[in-house]
């Protein structure tokens, strides 16, 4: 028994004294829980819409109110066209859109019905139907208001449109994100593993004690990485293509440029994990804790950012695949040009800057 | 008067407040065996990591093969081999391969690669494996082709540091024989160690300890003056009395 209670009280000391086991077993769960108690809500507030009220009569506006006054809408555009609807949509701000017709109040009050046609981003499909069973709570929440002074019975007739995926395919809303977390997890990863691997191996010592420069070692390993990525990148587009039947609107070519951005900003991520750590094993937890989870939860993958507490909102600004996914679905499903994205890939591109930077200011410190 | 290949004055390296090294002067010439000695945390690796120009020293002049450390890395670089404490070939790649690929880095020509590469693999008698993974050899094979692959580029200086850690003495005479081979041709050998009898097989070894040079001579030379019989015990008093 004794020997039974050394050998536990060692393993104790074991765990405390080496932070990073403290750290896997309170830390992780801790931020896990609070992740995922935060980022998975069903609810979204002040989500940014646009009305079309052709109307502007009685009922129209009162509607609008009711609206804007129920706390899950915010205005961002009043629209006076049809033509407006789409170039909304593509700014991407705007998630809905509330088309009243014309001489909406008479014909309400004339014949008892009256038609309202909301239109959703449905490249993001849970909050789309979200947004689509919100406006129709509220417009029958009005009628039934009305409804009860009145002794005719009115009924406001909804016509519901997904734009850019009708069917509420959930493959749409998949494949960018798996898309990135893919290439993060090929290019970040396996560079900073194979990296870290040439580290451990000694092998790196060697080389740097060649006359080759360091900058070319890192280009020779990267190189291969970029190439597999592409043809990942292929694959997965086809499958989704042919398999799922995910549209690609926009251009192939600039699809492909913008993930071949993303692929270098991986791959520069993974060096600079690199530069931090001389382990595999390291560099294996630090990918797969620090790229892979915020990959899903912080990237709007899965969970709309617009839920999320506003600390996790500016979190998700700084992960890579946010931005990405959000300019693969506004290529493939809603055919933008460039002119529509290049803020998001401004971003990208600085990031990649910056990692860099900073992987070139670690590796000269290594050398002092 | 024999010719100095590796001038150092003064070197320091500090890292923080830890004092690696501790002003070191000393020269070596073309030709010899220049053995480095100390316990482990000595300093040995971090001088020889300078003079690679692995490592940038916080102070003092230092010349290796006619070139300055300072200003002239990149052609040290090419005019030096390394061999690292650590196995330093790839061990999922050939015999074949792995020579190539060094060869590649010294910026050999594919042909210098080709006619060279065959001699050395004559040499070492690895034909029948030259298409056998490197992981696949015993650890002494290994080594000797990791020492051969060091000065495939006909470099004027090798360093070696802790070539022979953890392996056996009959395969680590055999690996001296290279050395020596090798020295006779005119290659200067920069070896650290902290075997003592591999001390004696050196032309000249300083002593390090604590980040300075404590003693400097060669072996014969610090046993009479420590009035030792064999390196072991000088290093031993060496380290006693300092």
């Amino acid at each position: 028994m004794n020997i039974f209670k050394g050998f536990v009280i060692k393993e104790f000391i074991h765990i405390f004294r080496d932070y990073r086991t403290m750290v896997i077993l309170f830390g992780i769960p801790l931020v896990q829980l609070l992740l995922f108690g935060f980022v998975i809500k069903s609810e979204i507030k002040d989500a940014d819409i646009a009305i079309y009220d052709q109307a502007k009569d009685n009922h129209s506006k009162r509607i609008t109110n009711k609206l804007l006054s129920s706390g899950y809408f915010r205005l961002d555009k009043d629209l006076d066209n049809y033509d407006g609807i789409h170039q909304a949509f593509r700014e991407g701000k705007v998630k809905l859109v509330i088309i009243f017709e014309q001489n909406f109040s008479e014909k309400l009050e004339k014949t008892g019905n009256a038609n309202v046609q909301i239109l959703a981003d449905a490249s993001e499909p849970n909050t789309a139907n979200l947004l689509v069973s919100y406006s129709n709570a509220i417009l029958s929440s009005y009628i039934k208001d009305l409804n009860s002074t009145s002794k005719m019975p009115y009924n406001i007739i909804t016509e519901i449109r997904m734009e850019y995926n009708p069917e509420l395919k959930s493959v749409y809303m998949f494949v960018p994100g798996i898309m990135a977390l893919l290439l993060m997890l090929i290019s970040a990863m396996m560079t900073s593993i194979s990296i870290t691997k040439e580290k451990e191996m000694g092998t790196m010592e060697v080389l740097l004690a060649s006359p080759i420069k360091p900058f070319v070692i890192t280009a020779g390993k990267v190189v291969p990485y970029i190439f597999l990525s592409i043809i990942n990148v292929l694959i997965i587009l086809s499958i989704s293509y042919y398999v799922f039947d995910v549209p690609i609107k926009g251009s192939l070519f600039l699809l492909v440029s913008v993930c071949i951005l993303f692929i270098l900003t991986a791959l520069s991520l993974g060096i600079l994990i690199s530069t931090v750590t001389n382990s595999q094993q390291v560099a294996m937890m630090i990918s797969l804790v620090a790229l892979m989870l915020p990959s899903i939860l912080l990237s709007g993958f899965i969970f709309p950012i617009e839920n999320m507490p506003i600390v996790l909102q500016y979190l998700c600004q700084l992960m890579p695949p946010r931005w990405f996914i959000e300019i693969i679905r506004n290529i493939m499903l809603k055919g933008v040009s460039f002119s529509f994205i290049w803020k998001e890939t401004c971003v990208l591109f600085i990031m990649m800057i910056v990692f860099n930077l900073l992987s070139i200011k670690k590796f000269k410190i290594r050398l002092e | 008067m024999k010719e100095t290949i590796i001038t150092v004055r003064n070197l320091s390296k500090k890292f923080g407040d830890f004092i690696a090294n501790d002003d070191l002067s000393f020269d070596v010439y073309k030709g010899e065996i220049f053995g480095f000695l100390g316990a482990n945390g000595a300093g040995k690796t971090t001088a020889m990591r300078v003079l690679c120009g692995l490592s940038k020293p916080t102070s003092g002049d230092i010349n290796i093969a006619g070139f300055d450390v300072y200003s002239q890395t990149e052609l040290i670089k090419t005019n030096i081999g390394y061999m690292s404490q650590k196995f330093s070939l790839y061990e999922d790649l050939t015999i074949d391969e792995n020579i190539s690929f060094y060869g590649g880095i010294y910026k050999l020509s594919n042909k210098e690669i080709k006619e060279k590469k065959e001699l050395l693999i004559n040499k070492l008698q690895l034909n029948a494996v030259r298409k056998k993974l490197v992981r696949e050899l015993p650890l002494g094979w290994r080594q000797k082709l990791a020492f051969s692959v060091a000065i495939f580029h006909e470099p004027k200086i090798v360093f070696l540091d802790e070539p022979t850690g953890g392996v056996d003495p009959i395969t680590r005479r055999q690996f001296w024989d290279m050395i020596y081979e090798e020295s006779d041709k005119g290659l200067t050998v920069f070896v650290t160690t902290h075997y003592m009898d591999e001390a004696e097989y050196c032309n000249r070894v300083s002593i390090m300890v604590d980040g300075k040079i404590a003693a400097l001579d060669t072996p014969v030379n610090l046993m009479q003056t420590y009035n030792a019989k064999n390196m072991d015990e000088v290093f031993l008093k060496i380290v006693r009395f300092s």
